[in-house]
Parts: C-alpha cells; sequence; structure tokens
C-alpha cells in the first residue's frame, strides 16, 4: 500500500490538487481530502466499468476486438459528410489536441461541453471582456464574494473552502467562526419555528419572516452573498442570501447597475427583491476592497442568457470605477476550461467550430452542438468523454442516436448504450496522465494513479490510432 | 394539474451517483426526483413520495415527488440533469447554441404510472438501448 500525493482531482473545474489517494494492489483503496464528489469518482470508477470494445449487430452491443472496433470508426468518420466531434471536457488537453486534427481530416464539426454550460458566457466575454483573476488572489485578498446563479456547495463542494469565504487567506480570514454561531442560531429559530407552529395559528409565520434579517459583519471581515431562485445550501453559509424570481437576473443585475452610480429606482421592487434590499448590496459592492461574482448556469441557462451575463460583466466592470471588482463563471467539468483553450489556440475558437470548409468557422447558435444535431445535419458522430444523451434535448438525441454513433468512454453511459461502436478508455487523472486547465486559466498536471484495465488505452492513442486510420482509408480512396 | 416553473440543476447524489454508474439504481433515484414546494404539493395532492407526470410540448416523464424546504415560494419545482428531464427539454437554443435548462414551464400533475428504468427510457423514447 503506498500514498499518491498532490494528486489534482478530476472532477470538477475547482481541480483540487492537494487529493491524496492510497492505492493497493493497483485499485484505488481510499482517498484523502477530495469532497463528496471527487471521493466518489475515485472510490467508484471502477464499479461499473466496460473494459471490452462492443459493436452493434443486429441491434445488439456485442464484443469485437479493438482493432475491428477502431477500424469501423475511421470508416464511419472518413466517409460521413458532416459528422459531429463532441464532450471533450472530461479528457486531457493532450487528446482534444488530437480530436481537433481529426476533426480537421475529417472535415467535420467539434464542439465541446461548453455549448451546453457556459457557451453564453463565452459570447458575452467576445462582446464585452472579462476582469479575471486567478483563485490565489481571491483567496488572499477578496473580502466581498457573492455567488449569482450557482450553488458551489453541490457542485463545487470545496470552492468557498479553498479559494473563498472559508479559506484562510494572507490577508482576509476565514469566515468560519461566524458561520458556526449562524449555524446554532438558525438551529435554535427552526426549534421555536417547530413549536410556534404546533402551539398557535401565526406563530410560525412571525418566525418565517425573522430569517429575512441580515446581520451586518464588521466593516473589516470578510463577507459572502448568494443570489439565486431557490434558497440552496450555499445559501445556508452565506452572510445575506437574495432570493430572485426565475428569469429576474437580468432586472436585477441593471437595476444594481442603476443603484450603484446613485440612481433612484421608481419602483418597490425587482423581480421579487425590495429595492431596500438591492441598496444594501449595491452599498456593500460599492464599499468593498477587493470584491467578486463567481456565476453559474443560473445566468446562462435561463431567459436572457448571454445578455445576463453581459449585464454581469457590465455591473463588474462599472463597479470598477469605485473598486476593484471581479467576475468568473463558475466551470463544471474538470477540463473544460482545457478545452476551450486548447480549441482556441489550434483554430482560433473556443467551440463549436466547423471545419467543413476546410477552414475553422465558428457560429454558436448555426455550429454549436444542439444546433447541429436539431437541424438534423450531423450524419455520424463520435461522442468521447461525454454523456449527450443524458444532457441534450430530445430533439437533438434523437437525430444524434438515429446516425451511426461512435462512443469513447471509460464508462457505460447512456451513450454508449445507444451506440454503434463503443470503445473503452482509461479514465484521464486517475489511469491516465495529462494537462487540465481549472476554471481560473491554470493549467496543472493530471497523475496516472493506477494503470488502466489491460488493453485500455488512453483517449489519446485511441484517437491517434482512428486518425492514423481514417489518412489510411482517405489515401487509398484518393489514389484509386 | 398545475403549471410550474422547472429548474433543472446539479445534487451532490447526482454528482456523486453519475460517477458510479448511470446505469445504477442510485443514480435513477437521485435524478427522478422532483423538488416541489409543500403548497404546491398540498394543492396539487400528491403526498410525499408518490409519483407525478411532468409535462412540454415535448413529452412526458414520471418522476417521484419531494417535499423541499429549499423551495420556499410554491411555483418553482426543481428536477435534477439526467435523461429523464432532458426527455421533455425544448432544443431551441434561439441562436445561441444553448437549450433553456432553467426556469421554463411544465405541466405537473399526480399520476400512477411508473418511473421507467433508464433502459426502458431509452428504448421508449429513442427505440434503442
Amino acid at each position: 500500500m503506498y500514498v499518491v500525493s498532490s494528486v489534482t482531482c478530476p472532477f470538477c473545474g475547482c481541480c483540487c490538487d492537494d487529493v491524496e489517494v492510497i492505492v493497493e494492489n493497483n485499485r484505488v483503496f481510499d482517498v484523502r481530502n477530495a469532497c463528496a464528489l471527487g471521493a466518489s469518482k475515485f472510490m467508484g470508477y471502477n464499479e461499473h466499468r466496460n473494459t471490452k470494445p462492443l459493436i452493434r449487430k443486429n441491434g445488439e452491443l456485442v464484443e469485437a476486438s479493438l482493432e475491428e472496433t477502431i477500424e469501423r470508426c475511421a470508416e464511419v468518420l472518413a466517409n460521413a459528410q458532416y459528422p459531429l466531434l463532441y464532450g471533450w471536457s472530461n479528457t486531457s488537453c493532450e487528446a482534444i489536441r488530437v480530436g481537433l486534427e481529426l476533426a480537421e481530416e475529417v472535415g467535420g464539426i467539434i464542439d465541446n461541453t461548453t455549448t451546453v454550460c457556459h457557451g453564453p458566457s463565452i459570447l458575452a466575454i467576445q462582446d464585452v471582456g472579462i476582469p479575471g483573476c486567478t483563485l490565489g488572489q481571491i483567496r488572499h485578498r477578496a473580502d466581498l464574494i457573492i455567488y449569482w446563479g450557482c450553488n458551489p456547495w453541490s457542485a463545487h463542494p470545496r470552492h468557498i473552502e479553498r479559494y473563498t469565504a472559508l479559506s484562510e487567506g494572507r490577508f482576509q480570514k476565514a469566515i468560519w467562526k461566524r458561520y458556526l454561531s449562524r449555524l446554532i442560531l438558525e438551529s435554535a429559530r427552526k426549534k421555536r419555528y417547530r413549536v410556534a407552529s404546533l402551539a398557535f395559528k401565526g406563530g410560525a409565520a412571525t418566525l418565517l419572516a425573522e430569517e429575512e434579517r441580515w446581520i451586518v459583519p464588521p466593516p473589516e471581515e470578510r463577507k459572502m452573498v448568494v443570489i439565486d431562485v431557490r434558497r440552496t445550501r450555499t445559501a445556508d453559509l452565506a452572510d445575506m442570501f437574495i432570493k430572485v424570481k426565475p428569469g429576474g437576473d437580468y432586472d436585477v443585475l441593471q437595476a444594481l447597475r442603476a443603484l450603484i452610480r446613485d440612481e433612484e429606482l421608481d419602483v418597490n421592487e425587482v423581480a421579487g427583491i425590495p429595492v431596500e434590499k438591492l441598496e444594501e448590496l449595491a452599498d456593500l459592492m460599492v464599499n468593498a476592497k477587493f470584491g467578486v461574482i463567481f456565476f453559474g448556469l443560473g445566468l446562462t441557462m435561463s431567459v436572457g442568457k448571454l445578455r445576463n451575463v453581459e449585464a454581469a460583466i457590465k455591473l463588474t466592470r462599472d463597479l470598477n470605477m469605485y473598486t476593484k471588482f471581479l467576475i468568473m463563471p463558475m466551470r463544471g467539468h474538470f477540463n473544460v476550461t482545457g478545452a476551450n483553450v486548447v480549441f482556441t489556440w489550434q483554430t482560433g475558437y473556443p467551440y463549436a467550430v466547423d471545419f467543413s470548409h476546410g477552414y475553422p468557422r465558428y457560429n454558436p447558435g448555426e455550429t454549436s452542438a444542439i444546433d447541429v444535431l436539431s437541424r438534423g445535419d450531423a450524419d455520424a458522430a463520435l461522442v468521447i468523454a461525454s454523456d449527450p444523451v443524458s444532457s441534450f434535448p430530445r430533439r437533438a438525441v434523437e437525430n444524434l442516436v438515429k446516425n451511426p454513433l461512435i462512443v469513447i468512454d471509460p464508462c457505460l453511459s447512456p451513450t454508449a448504450l445507444m451506440a454503434d461502436v463503443v470503445i473503452p478508455s482509461a479514465f484521464v487523472g486517475i489511469e491516465a496522465e495529462g494537462t487540465t486547465y481549472r476554471m481560473d486559466h491554470v493549467p496543472l498536471p493530471l497523475k496516472k494513479v493506477v494503470d488502466p484495465p489491460q488493453g485500455v488505452l488512453t483517449d489519446e492513442e485511441i484517437l491517434q490510432r482512428i486518425l492514423r486510420k481514417v489518412r489510411e482509408i482517405k489515401s487509398k480512396s484518393s489514389s484509386s | 394539474m398545475m403549471e410550474l416553473t422547472l429548474i433543472t440543476g446539479r445534487t451532490v447524489e447526482q454528482g456523486c451517483t453519475k460517477e458510479y454508474a448511470k446505469i445504477s439504481d442510485e443514480y435513477m433515484m437521485s435524478v427522478t426526483i422532483c423538488e416541489m414546494n409543500a403548497e404546491d404539493m398540498k394543492r396539487l395532492g400528491v403526498k410525499d413520495g408518490g409519483n407525478v407526470k411532468i409535462s412540454t410540448d415535448v413529452g412526458s416523464i414520471v418522476v417521484k415527488a419531494v417535499t423541499s424546504r429549499r423551495i420556499r415560494t410554491p411555483g418553482i419545482i426543481f428536477i435534477p440533469f439526467g435523461p429523464w428531464v432532458n426527455a421533455i427539454l425544448p432544443a431551441d437554443t434561439e441562436g445561441t447554441g444553448m437549450p433553456p435548462l432553467k426556469g421554463f414551464k411544465v405541466r405537473v400533475e399526480p399520476t400512477d404510472e411508473p418511473i421507467l428504468t433508464i433502459k426502458d427510457l431509452l428504448l421508449k423514447i429513442y427505440g434503442k438501448k
């Protein structure tokens, strides 16, 4: 038994690089420092594993040799008019680089999972830019942390502990004590609420109103604000929680832009939030020494999409007239930022790249995976390190599965169950090394802590073999 | 039947079980739930743990209704990301590449129909498994 230290977690965009994995007989025995999500990946990755290449014959997926599956993949891609190559955010930058070469070779569309997470954020950033920094700066200096439309407690469980309010920075202290005392008070309040609801009618309502009170922390202490449509677990940690009506984020962001310029609002509330509360928030923002807004899919997936993000960036820009303020998207998959980076350095565009003209074209809404599939344009697809059957809308999935579908994935995902060819691959960050980019664009090395099962190759090797085969087929057809 | 606003998103349970295996019962149990406000459940006549049918113009799914103390105002329901909820999502991206995954209107009604397993769901909707 031995310990592999400083392992980068291959789960979310936090890419925590302090994970320790205990290995025994080439199996992960235990994992330390990881959150529930990361630990679940390290401990459970081998439980429901597919290690055999599969090909669909007579409607059933049956075992085949690796050579046969790679040859079939190459034939499908080489013969397709407009293949879609989708996924990429759960694999290494090295594999993504080969994938882009393959997309160019077959003249297809290549898109990553950005398209269904922070695609609108990228469109907004391309319009208005983004004032950003690394998470280390935020950990040490930020005295106002705003989580807008995101729930790191559930999606990025160590984000608050490692980089923001609960982290011990050089110039800012963690708010653990304040959080714990609030937790005790909240627990007492709930007990009173339960007793009051049992004892007399109306008592419960009085005590419910009590929760809306906000106790202002001392000015020198770090503060955390959560803005969301529902009271998430992250909101329980916050000093101030603001509940916005679904679809009301754009209104609230523009209202805040007006308030920080000392303009009066002629309404009593904006998207369900009393103006007094927004004024309090505007004061807090203007008086912060170093503020940061982390935003999630609550802005990108709801009505307004890129315009919500654009308004949030413009609010940040406006705040920089008074103080230092930054903004950062909460990226989901561990290497979705890397996918954007590699796509950009190879093609000039971060996602939704179309090679069908022989050169890279980019027009999200037209060249993005869901639009290509919904229109029924793609005539074949290669899905790698992703599960679009679980994350795409129905019409897109219907068109994805009716054409030849190749899946390269370590697990038998719902997409793999629908595929015509399935090639098992090694888990990047557990069984294969590589490079990943954290959500703040810091590149980190992924470690190989155990060997992959016999005969199982890495994504990069599989893609290189497919690429070689495609080139062979193309050179044969051009010479004949 | 009631018209409510659907929010989809991640939960810790969904995140953990998706890494364990998406074809497992654990994953199915973590994503075939519909977190609802207690008042909405009362008005709908559905009990905690009872099945509800969620419908849009795209299609319908059956999931289990769960009382949520996180949804404190009526009118909103929450279903974790997964193939079940995606089967009723519209694909219109309004030229952005992103479908509307949060904050769209759905019809909710109590039902006795069972929740489909992942293989049955794929077979019913897409004709393959």
